[in-house]
């Protein structure tokens, strides 16, 4: 099967965590490669290196091309290039806002991490920009927890990984 | 020692450290001060097994015996271990908790950041992939430290008694042995002689701020972890964390 092909059928696997995205539009689909003798061998990377969806990204993939009739995929893991949130697409951008979350806000991570206050970041719900963040770490490893002040709606935030 | 051992001896610390640091943080899942916490402490911990993952496997890689990441974590005995002593230390209360995993995360930060600089491609990649996330553990415990420490009187006092007792676990971080000087000579681990000079200006910046002041006492040295002498911790997490897979032998589920 042709690459083009293949990149096809994987814009149809989605995030397990976040249904609006397809691993494509997250850029964890890093490499495809279609061997001569018919092997489709796929990289992926992990958002971050705990991160539980990684099995299941796997398994995913592997079923999916499994029923467009691929019989032999390898799908390997690799750390490098470190997956960045730069790699979320524009339109996955304003899939993930109306799905709720909160996109991440760019150029927000300076370079030492360190002592930076919390970014703005407008509330999914009414646009507010008048929230705050609850807690870095939110329901999965990719998001924190925020909640707007004005209509009061705790949400989640991609946030900025660099 | 060759430099191919002395590099997977050098896995073993990078995933050693993180595991046991990773198990102690998870023994707080369901039990953090408020839901939030809990799930900022095991997310934490979360990425410190999957940074685990990652040594494990290039350590197995390297050792080319067959062995996996599984056979490390679950399979090795407490001397094989090679993490330091201030990841084995308890969790005792929330304050403490929050004085080990600051004086960790502030490690990880400066030694990753370091490392990306490795002439080994994997090693280097490692640290870059880390130190992302690293970055946010840094930011949230070093800020809970400053909320504990410039608190309420009780706060202050138990993370001012729990730093008294954690600063000097600190040099066990910095000891360079025939592991690191091998792995030096080739650029691999890069020069780190200003780590420990670095650490503890990046520490006293968050202590200033924390109205925390070093003890004027040194206590505990800890040595010896990176060849596989431990406190009496090890031996408890390790029964708890292997007891599974010693007492089912290859069950699968």
């Amino acid at each position: 099967m042709a690459e083009v092909e293949i990149l096809k059928i994987l814009e149809g696997v989605k995030d397990p965590e976040i249904p609006v995205l397809s691993l494509i539009d997250l850029g964890v689909v890093r490499r495809v490669k279609s061997q001569a003798n018919g092997k489709v061998v796929i990289s992926i990377t992990p958002t971050y290196s705990g991160c539980p969806a990684v099995k299941v990204m796997k398994d995913d993939i592997i079923e999916a091309l499994h029923n467009e009739g691929v019989e032999s995929v390898e799908v390997k893991e690799v750390i490098t290039p470190a997956w960045t949130t730069d790699w979320i697409t524009q339109d996955a951008r304003k899939r993930l806002l109306e799905y709720g979350i909160a996109p991440p806000v760019e150029g927000t991570v300076d370079k030492s991490g360190l002592m930076e206050n919390p970014v703005v970041v407008a509330c999914p719900q009414c646009a507010s920009t008048n929230t705050r963040m609850i807690s870095q770490f939110g329901s999965t490893a990719c998001k924190a927890l925020y909640q707007c002040n004005d209509c009061k709606e705790p949400f989640d935030y991609f946030k900025c990984l660099k | 020692m060759d430099q191919k051992e002395a590099l997977y001896q050098y896995w073993l610390r990078l995933g050693d450290d993180s595991m046991i640091l990773a198990h102690r943080l998870s023994e707080w899942c369901s039990n953090g001060p408020f839901l939030e916490e809990d799930i900022a402490l095991s997310n934490i911990g979360l990425d410190l097994f999957g940074q685990t993952r990652i040594a494990f496997t290039s350590a197995c890689a390297l050792e080319g015996k067959g062995r996996t990441e599984d056979d490390l974590a679950y399979k090795r005995p407490e001397h094989e271990f090679r993490s330091c002593h201030l990841a084995e230390e308890p969790n005792k209360d929330f304050a403490h908790t929050m004085v080990r995993q600051t004086l960790f995360s502030a490690y990880h930060l400066l030694l990753y950041k370091a490392l990306e600089r490795s002439s080994d491609e994997q090693l280097a990649a490692f640290a870059t992939k880390s130190l992302k996330e690293v970055k946010y553990h840094w930011r949230h415990t070093s800020r809970w430290l400053v909320r504990l420490g410039d608190g309420t009187e009780e706060s202050h006092k138990r993370v001012q008694d729990s730093l008294d007792i954690l600063w000097s676990f600190r040099y066990e971080f910095f000891e360079v042995d025939e592991v690191v000087t091998e792995l030096q000579k080739t650029s691999i681990v890069p020069d780190l002689s200003n780590l420990q000079s670095d650490y503890e200006a990046l520490v006293l910046e968050i202590l200033e701020e924390a109205t925390l002041v070093l003890p004027e006492k040194e206590g505990f040295k800890a040595t010896g972890g990176r060849i596989g002498h431990h406190s009496e911790y090890l031996g408890h997490i390790l029964s708890e964390f292997q007891y599974l897979v010693r007492a089912y032998p290859n069950s699968k589920w």
